[in-house]
């Protein structure tokens, strides 16, 4: 009998290493361990056997059926293992084939800048607000601290509806709007579309956007200012970027000033781009005019503020060095799929 | 604005800068220098030197050959072609390895032409001598240089030395940017008092004497302001027995660095006055005047006038003219008559310098289309103060040039005189604007330096008439923060109560949109919002529509730019065709912008802003690919009802039969379709064009950003399948109705898997196949649960005459 179960052992270990699939090695599980399989008749067989060596026949036999099973399970594992190295080898791609892309669209450059700046801006706690593209007269200019006939309407070559309807000149108006409404303290930005009546040419349009800003609070001071648009400056150009404030003039600030940031590409060194200046001119800012704070209903005694402009068109065609206006809106395909 | 350095040296002598330091330093203190020219920057070696003999070329006839005298004393050989030279002549050279600014022709080359010994057919030639032109400047500003050929100097010029220095071309002309609310500096002695306070030099302006003979200039001249709105001062001087002459050269190179051409004494007294002071004046042939009478009065309606440019033009009753006792001699403050201008035969001369209301001068000048130097300067609103100084300045000029005898006195009529306003001062309030911590005496020594007095025991700041800017305090906190430097003032955050900084509901929706429309493979676009009137007729617009009714602007750039766009569809459209004309394939574009519709007619209050989603494509995908787009955008925008279409959007630019409203909550909230061949072709589109125009208030008022988790369903769905024959005019959209409304609590979701029109069913029938789900949340679904609804749904269908098959 053992030497039965010996041999029946040697001679399916002898099946399974010759087993070369999967299928073959199934065929060997089945002839030996299958119902009607050789190990499967020996048991069958106990019957002959003495009942006193019963137990220790029946520990032979489970002992070489389990030892028969893990070497068929050992072998299992080795074939699959080698069939999938097989499958994988017959599934190698060419890699570089061209990809498949969602054609995702792009979003206008004007806006990927705009949003740059109102995710600067929110952050600092600014809230972004709108006001209407066609505008009250007093609203874009006297109540900003330009009365009628003052040279500065001839300068932004104003579009009238009539004597007290304009295509607003500037974004400044919203500031006036939300100042109106009386609720301090303000810190505001509010991009949009304006008009002047300038040609279309490579930096001309006679309409394209601003960015207000506008803070009005108790002790807002020019050093408020400075340190706000320094701030903004560089997390728009960058960290290194510098600012520099130029006394300017605008009806509705005082003191005013421009401000100019070292050119992003040479970093201030002077280069064709800023036209050797090394100083780049971004905006004009101010602290509000207090008769503009007091028209609005603001008392000057107690609250100052500041404000700024920023030609979103610039921004953009500095930041991604477009060198001419006139394809911001001329929105060609092959123009807006570069942002 | 410019200057020329050595005019701003003249009033500030201790200055000694580079122009660059100059530029950023005056730029930095607000007057801002745009940019400056040396002008000799290309000029190199070159001297005054002697002509002593002249021989003739011995194998050229055109050439000679001159020894010159530069002062080293050795003569050197130069070869000219030049013939305007003769022995002794003074003249510029260029010695060997030297630059010249350009040619004879007056063409400059960048950078300049070297100079360098050579051989002029076979006879060594060590220099050049110069023409003004390749000097780098023209006859028009150096006026005694002669027609062609070489300068030649005064005698009195000394051999040896440098003639860039003695032509005045060892000079720095800086172009400035001035604010217009800085009327001094519009003269070169206002910008010197800016640059001496800017350099903390000792300014000082000329000394002016009053000067004048004997006689009485009332004698000579009667002046009557009759319009003294428009005319707060009026000063006249008289001086005769003129000699007119070329005025002396330093006044020449002066005027000439700014960019004015010398003409005679009298002229560039003028000119020379008008460009330091600021103050335009004009002179008058005295003789010419009818009744040596000076009348101030507004013009006739339609009076005519020949201007001394020899032009008639038409007055109006808003524009001031100065008159004789019979006729309008001149506009005032804008150009002088061809009746009374001066000539070189001028005995006598009328000196005007007046003060002129400056919107007038400019609104004058706008409607009779002529602007010229004198009314530039009136427009900014001059300082009467400064009209007396100026006049006197001219005599002073006059008498010392020997230009004429200037009669004594002045005819001044000057009603209420302008004074000096005063500001009270408190330093504490401007270190508090400024976030700086000043001394007060620190700012008061600024204000002097721009001739600022202050009232100690009033606590004022004194400001002078020609500072009308300065109106308040935050003005000084401006004057102190400029010469403080607006660089040393501190940067800091504003403190204070903390803010929510936020987007409004409608811009983050308007973010929403422009996702979408960018995972859906649409760019966007920006167009204008005001548009041509014939933007109707191509999109096919009835006359009566009420899109017609726009806000129209009254001075457009062009009859294209004219009106405010009341329907969004035409930038899209020719944005499109701007790219099928430039062969972009399948193109996707999209645009957030307003349209602009006036609530009357003409309009007296503000349009209403309607902000439009417009999408636009041709190329790859059609209509339902753009309702897909559309309905992506509702669900991201929180829109949870079922949107339906209503074909019967009667666009006119669409195809009549593919187009549909598009409806949420039982309202139109935009429309969509296939652009209308006709419409395509107006824009020269050749494809299928699809567009969706979606108005965006009427979804922020649905849209929401609220979700609420439903659950998963976690008990099995049963699907029935329904297919159906139905006539063709019977929409899909109705059967779905039938679904929604008969579908029972159990209905989960339905959808098209199939559909067929063609030769395999009847024609005027197609056939549709939907797929039902019907889904319990808290049990599995028993046959008896659902088949109650799908009894309802199918009697419901055959009552529309749709057949089902089985």
């Amino acid at each position: 009998m053992k030497e039965k179960l010996e041999q029946i052992k040697a001679e399916a270990i002898r099946e399974i290493q010759n087993s070369d699939g999967l299928a073959k090695l199934n065929d060997v599980r089945v002839a030996f361990l299958g119902k009607k399989g050789e190990l499967t008749a020996v048991l069958k067989s106990m019957k002959d056997v003495l009942p006193e060596e019963r137990p220790v026949v029946g520990q032979l036999v489970n002992e070489t059926r389990q030892s028969i099973e893990r070497l068929i399970e050992q072998t299992k594992t080795k074939l699959e293992a080698a069939e999938r190295d097989l499958k994988l080898k017959q599934e190698v791609i060419d890699v570089t084939l061209p990809a498949k892309k969602n054609r995702v669209g792009h979003r206008h450059p004007n806006t990927i800048a705009l949003e740059e700046v109102e995710r600067i801006f929110v952050g600092m706690g600014y809230e972004v607000v709108e006001g209407p593209e066609v505008e009250y007269d007093y609203y874009n200019f006297e109540a900003l601290n330009i009365p009628a006939n003052h040279p500065a309407k001839d300068e932004q070559d104003t579009f009238y509806i009539n004597d007290k309807i304009v295509l607003r000149t500037q974004t400044s108006p919203v500031q006036v709007r939300e100042m109106e409404k009386g609720k301090l303290p303000i810190r505001m930005i509010a991009p949009g579309r304006v008009f002047r009546s300038d040609e279309v040419d490579a930096t001309h349009s006679p309409s394209f956007h601003q960015i207000e800003g506008l803070v009005v609070d108790k002790d807002i001071t020019f050093a408020d200012l400075k340190g706000t648009l320094a701030e903004f400056a560089k997390e728009l150009f960058g960290e290194d970027t510098k600012v520099k404030f130029r006394p300017h003039h605008f009806p509705f600030t005082e003191p005013s000033a421009e401000v100019d940031v070292t050119c992003f590409k040479c970093k201030g060194k002077g280069c064709r781009f800023c036209k050797g200046a090394g100083w780049i001119e971004i905006l004009g800012c101010g602290m509000v005019h207090p008769r503009v704070l007091k028209m609005s209903g603001i008392d000057p005694e107690e609250y100052s503020g500041f404000a700024f402009g920023v030609g979103l068109e610039r921004i953009a065609l500095l930041k991604y060095e477009i060198d001419d206006m006139r394809l911001l809106y001329e929105n060609d395909h092959r123009f807006l799929k570069q942002f | 604005m410019n200057t020329s350095l050595s005019w701003i040296k003249a009033y500030v002598p201790d200055l000694d800068v580079t122009a660059q330091e100059y530029t950023d330093a005056m730029t930095l203190s607000g007057s801002k220098v745009e940019g400056f020219v040396s002008l000799d920057a290309d000029l190199d070696k070159i001297v005054i030197g002697q002509i002593t003999k002249i021989e003739k070329h011995p194998d050229a006839d055109k050439l000679i050959v001159c020894q010159v005298d530069v002062g080293t004393g050795e003569n050197i050989q130069i070869v000219t072609g030049a013939s305007n030279v003769k022995e002794n002549d003074k003249v510029p050279v260029v010695l060997d390895g030297g630059r010249v600014a350009g040619g004879h022709d007056g063409k400059k080359t960048p950078g300049g032409i070297k100079i360098k010994k050579g051989k002029l057919r076979g006879v060594p030639s060590n220099g050049m001598m110069c023409s003004i032109e390749e000097l780098g400047s023209d006859r028009e500003m150096y006026p005694e240089a002669p027609q062609e050929g070489i300068y030649i100097f005064e005698e009195d010029a000394v051999v040896g030395e440098s003639a860039v220095k003695a032509l005045g071309l060892d000079d720095v002309v800086f172009e400035y940017e001035i604010t217009s609310n800085r009327v001094d500096c519009f003269g070169v002695l206002g910008l010197a008092r800016e640059a001496a306070a800017t350099f903390r030099k000792e300014f000082k302006p000329p000394v002016v004497t009053v000067t004048g003979n004997t006689e009485d200039v009332n004698d000579y001249v009667k002046i009557r302001v009759e319009d003294t709105e428009l005319c707060p001062r009026y000063c006249a001087r008289v001086v005769k027995n003129i000699k007119i002459a070329p005025s002396p050269k330093w006044m020449q190179r002066r005027l000439a660095s700014q960019g004015i051409r010398p003409i005679n004494n009298i002229v560039d007294i003028t000119n020379y006055v008008m460009e330091e002071y600021g103050q335009p004046m004009h002179a008058y042939d005295l003789d010419t005047i009818a009744g040596r009478e000076i009348v101030v009065r507004r013009a006739g309606k339609d009076e005519k006038f020949v201007t001394l440019d020899g032009q008639e033009r038409l007055m109006d009753d808003s524009i001031l003219m100065i008159c004789d006792g019979e006729k309008a001699v001149g506009i005032a403050g804008i150009m002088g008559g061809e009746n009374s201008m001066i000539t070189d035969s001028v005995q006598t001369m009328l000196f005007e310098a007046a003060c002129f209301d400056g919107t007038n001068i400019r609104l004058s000048s706008k409607k009779i289309g002529l602007r010229t130097d004198a009314s530039g300067k009136f427009e900014k609103g001059l300082d009467p103060n400064n009209a007396i100084d100026a006049i006197n300045r001219a005599c002073q000029l006059i008498e010392e040039l020997g230009a004429g005898e200037v009669v004594g006195g002045v005819v001044d009529v000057y009603g209420r005189v302008k004074e000096g306003r005063r500001i009270p001062f408190d330093p504490h309030k401007v270190n508090q604007l400024l976030g700086t911590e000043i001394e007060k005496e620190t700012m008061l020594g600024y204000f002097k330096m721009i001739d600022l007095d202050y009232d100690s025991e009033k606590g004022e700041v004194i400001v002078p008439s020609w500072r009308q800017d300065l109106e308040c305090l935050a003005d000084l906190a401006e004057e102190a923060a400029r010469f403080y430097g607006y660089d040393n003032i501190p940067a800091s955050l504003p403190k204070g109560e903390a803010t929510t900084g936020k987007l409004s509901f409608k811009l983050r929706i308007e973010e929403v949109a422009r996702e979408t429309a960018e995972f859906c493979g649409f760019s966007q676009g920006m167009t204008y919002s005001f548009e041509s009137p014939k933007v109707f007729d191509k999109l096919l617009i009835p006359e009566d529509s009420e899109l017609r009714k726009t806000v129209v602007i009254s001075n457009p750039l062009g009859e294209d730019f004219s009106i405010m766009r009341t329907i969004s569809l035409n930038g899209m459209l020719t944005s499109l065709s701007t790219n099928f004309n430039r062969r972009n394939k399948n193109v996707r574009l999209y645009e957030l912008g307003n349209i602009y519709l006036p609530k009357q007619v003409p309009v007296t209050e503000l349009p209403e802003e309607r902000m439009q989603f417009t999408l636009g494509m041709y190329g790859e995908g059609d209509f339902y690919t753009m309702k897909g787009v559309v309905e992506e955008f509702f669900e991201k925008a929180g829109l949870q009802e079922k949107t339906s279409y209503d074909p019967n959007a009667e666009k006119p630019f669409l195809h009549p039969g593919r187009q549909a409203n598009i409806i949420y909550h039982d309202q139109v909230v935009g429309y969509l379709g296939e652009i209308h061949p006709q419409t395509a072709d107006n824009y020269s589109i050749k494809e299928r064009v699809y567009v969706a125009v979606i108005d965006m208030p009427k979804i922020t008022e649905f849209a929401s950003f609220d979700r609420k988790y439903q659950g998963i369903a976690r008990f099995p769905a049963v699907s029935r399948d329904l297919s159906m024959v139905i006539p063709k005019h019977i929409l899909a959209g109705e059967v779905e109705k039938v679904f929604d409304a008969r579908g029972g609590q159990y209905l989960e979701s339905y959808e098209l898997f199939d559909i067929y029109e063609g030769t395999q069913i009847q024609s005027g029938y197609k056939s549709l196949a939907y797929s039902l789900t019907f889904r319990a949340k808290d049990k599995t679904l028993e046959e008896a649960d659902y088949a109650p609804a799908m009894d309802k749904i199918i009697k419901a269908l055959e009552g529309m005459g749709i057949e089902l098959r089985k």
